[in-house]
């Protein structure tokens, strides 16, 4: 006898209920429209049903770890002064959000404030800057799948980060925004929101950590469960001939399902960097969107992911190319143990008028188990006749002489296999221009390493 | 005196025997060439001392310093002083030549025990002015695009660095020029003359390396074992009769 599965609920802990708690938890200064916003989002949230198992832009995903039970919206709880260990990584975060609220702020730099840089809240912008929030705030389509979970974010965000870098400016450091959560059940939205302006230079780095239980590999004889939640999103603007390299770094809880929706849309001849590392969370997915609007915009997309124990990275993403002699290069690599799994669907768009587009799109997966499972599905669709596109993935296991090479050096295997996982991440990580970015994130790194 | 004794080694690569019952013991600060024809099993030998996974020993011993090494994974032979400067040496893309180095320096020390990062930069920067390589080397991966004088010399690089009892040096000479070959036998006389001067196993094909890095003692090999042993003449007489000559007068034994 076969017993059929239980239906999930397609809202789970998000009720109508919970909707009305967190509006009226919303300050009075809150705009009309804001609020007329999340209410339509909830609507959508609650109407779209969770994917199903004939939806493409699922395929290959495990649908029943999306699950929506079992949550509630997290709030801030005491402070706890000097646990953030970004602090050391990256560096002082200008913005540190726990559970969904500001937790501690950094001054900006004098020069920087007096040339107009902004690095504020989201809940401070509602009112400071609300025609720039309007303009840019999950402003753009949902198309790789998501449109439900982009919904949720937008219903229950409680805050985030805005950073306004007006024309000319140019922002030194990385400015650094953490993201924590905390507490069991708990289910937060983490948002940044970058404008650059015209030939505006900056470098944002989002550091997603859980306050407990932060990094520590998933045990499965461990019965101190804290299943979180997060939905996470940013939206990048990078106007006419500006820079803007954006780092996220996600380190969630091993019992954290995990979504990140990223919307970039890069102006003529502006540059995006962007570079996703991936440790932490059950299951995580991440949505990446390029829109290439204008002539010379070039958008760089990486990702490294370190799968481990059995869990799950799901990553889609699409570059659209919209306007001619426009370029966008797309190099994920993930590296695999256990019994992981991680699954690649990217595609790039060439519209009928964007001629002498130059894309690519690269997935490179190193199996350092059998048991692992690395799914890719890139594909390619060209509107354009004059253009240069190459895609590809491989999937690839440590090289035995690489290996016996450095063990006979008397470095032992598994530290060889790091070794070598790290010679794998090199080339993305070398695309950085920023010396100690690259080397907190090597940092980062290794502690997935670290037994 | 610390010494590498190879006992009636035989060594198999799937169920073809290639080294067949291969017996020397080299001290310490001594240097063995071993010379013979191709496919006699000099390369196979190497590997298998220095524990390749390919290679299946199916009969003798090798000990260090009095103890077995064979069932000792190829990692805890090199900890234990045993070094293979590679014919061909692996390209390690994305892993500089520093971090590399240094884990494996790392490796030689105590659980737990945390490198000296200013003392292992010194020593590193010592032993390249040594070997007259340039200071920029450190920063480029691992023989990632690397002439072959290059990657030798790097292999040179690690043996100073490590600092074995005991090196096997697979045709070191090998695709170099003779400027090449110059340097890393320079670097090898280096090493020769320190404090602890390794014991040396040289593979070689031609007796040009041996006016360079001169040996106390030469070894014929042929069929996979040792057919004839003498000193640093008997390179010479090699190089002048041929290796036809190992074959007419020992293909019958």
């Amino acid at each position: 006898m076969t017993t059929l599965p239980e239906t999930k609920s397609p809202i789970g802990s998000f009720t109508a209920a919970a909707f009305a708690t967190h509006l009226a938890a919303q300050p009075s200064s809150a705009p009309t429209w804001w609020l007329d916003r999340k209410r339509a989002a909830y609507e959508s949230f609650a109407a779209i049903p969770l994917p199903t198992r004939t939806n493409e832009s699922w395929r290959f995903s495990t649908l029943a770890g999306l699950t929506l039970d079992g949550f509630e919206v997290g709030t801030a709880g005491p402070s706890r002064p000097g646990s953030d260990a970004t602090t050391s990584l990256f560096g002082l975060p200008a913005l540190a959000f726990a559970n969904n609220t500001l937790a501690s702020r950094t001054a900006l730099p004098a020069d920087l404030a007096a040339k107009g840089v902004i690095v504020t809240t989201l809940s401070a912008a509602l009112n400071s800057h609300p025609d720039l929030l309007k303009a840019h705030f999950m402003a753009q389509p949902q198309k790789l799948g998501s449109e439900k979970f982009a919904a949720l974010h937008t219903a229950f965000i409680g805050d985030g980060a805005f950073i306004y870098i007006p024309r000319g400016v140019e922002v030194p450091a990385p400015i650094v925004i953490t993201h924590s959560a905390s507490g069991a059940g708990t289910a937060v939205f983490p948002h940044t929101l970058v404008i650059a302006e015209e030939n505006a230079k900056v470098t944002i780095v989002d550091h997603f950590v859980s306050a407990d239980s932060a990094s520590t590999p998933d045990n499965p004889n461990s019965k101190l469960q804290t299943p979180k939640f997060a939905l996470g999103a940013n939206d990048l603007y990078a106007a006419h001939g500006s820079a803007l390299t954006y780092v996220a770094a996600q380190n969630w809880s091993r019992d954290t399902l995990s979504f990140q929706f990223n919307s970039t849309v890069v102006r003529r001849d502006a540059c995006v960097q962007s570079l996703n590392l991936h440790l932490g969370a059950r299951q995580a997915r991440h949505e990446s969107l390029s829109q290439l609007q204008a002539p010379g915009a070039f958008s760089e997309m990486l990702a490294l992911t370190v799968a481990e124990g059995a869990q799950e990275f799901d990553q889609r993403t699409l570059q659209i190319h919209q306007a001619p002699n426009t370029k966008s290069d797309l190099l994920y690599k993930n590296a695999l143990r256990d019994t992981a799994k991680t699954i690649f669907s990217g595609l790039i768009v060439v519209d009928p008028d964007a001629q002498k587009t130059d894309a690519y799109q690269s997935n490179r997966n190193l199996m350092l188990s059998d048991d692992a499972e690395a799914c890719s599905l890139p594909g390619l669709e060209i509107q354009a006749n004059d253009v240069r596109c190459t895609h590809g993935a491989t999937s690839s296991r440590i090289d035995p002489e690489q290996e016996f090479y450095l063990q006979s050096r008397g470095i032992a295997k598994a530290d060889a296999d790091e070794l070598l996982t790290f010679g794998f991440f090199e080339e993305v990580l070398a695309r950085l221009a920023s010396e100690p970015l690259h080397d907190a994130l090597h940092e980062l790194i290794k502690t997935k390493f670290k037994k | 005196m610390s010494q590498l004794e190879i006992k009636d080694l035989h060594v198999a690569i799937g169920d073809k025997p290639i080294v067949r019952g291969f017996t020397l013991t080299i001290r310490r600060g001594e240097v063995h060439a071993i010379m013979g024809p191709n496919g006699t099993g000099k390369s196979t030998l190497a590997k298998a001392v220095a524990g390749h996974p390919d290679y299946t020993i199916t009969g003798g011993d090798v000990l260090l310093d009095g103890k077995s090494i064979l069932t000792h994974e190829a990692d805890e032979r090199a900890r234990a002083g045993l070094f293979l400067a590679f014919q061909y040496p692996s390209d390690i893309p994305g892993v500089s030549i520093a971090n590399f180095l240094r884990a494996a320096v790392q490796a030689r020390l105590a659980e737990g025990e945390e490198l000296d990062a200013t003392a292992y930069y010194q020593r590193l920067y010592a032993k390249m002015d040594l070997l007259k390589i340039d200071r920029k080397f450190t920063s480029r991966s691992v023989n990632d695009g690397f002439s072959g004088g290059e990657k030798k010399r790097c292999e040179i690089l690690q043996m100073a660095m490590l600092e074995p009892k005991f090196a096997l040096m697979d045709e070191t000479d090998s695709g170099l020029d003779i400027d090449a070959l110059r340097i890393v036998a320079d670097g090898v006389n280096a090493l020769r003359a320190a404090a602890h001067p390794p014991g040396i196993l040289l593979i070689t094909h031609y007796q040009r390396l041996l006016d360079y890095i001169v040996p106390d003692h030469v070894h014929v090999m042929w069929d996979g074992r040792i057919v004839k042993s003498g000193d640093k003449s008997l390179a010479l007489e090699l190089e002048a009769k041929g290796y036809d000559w190992v074959k007419k007068e020992f293909a019958a034994a």
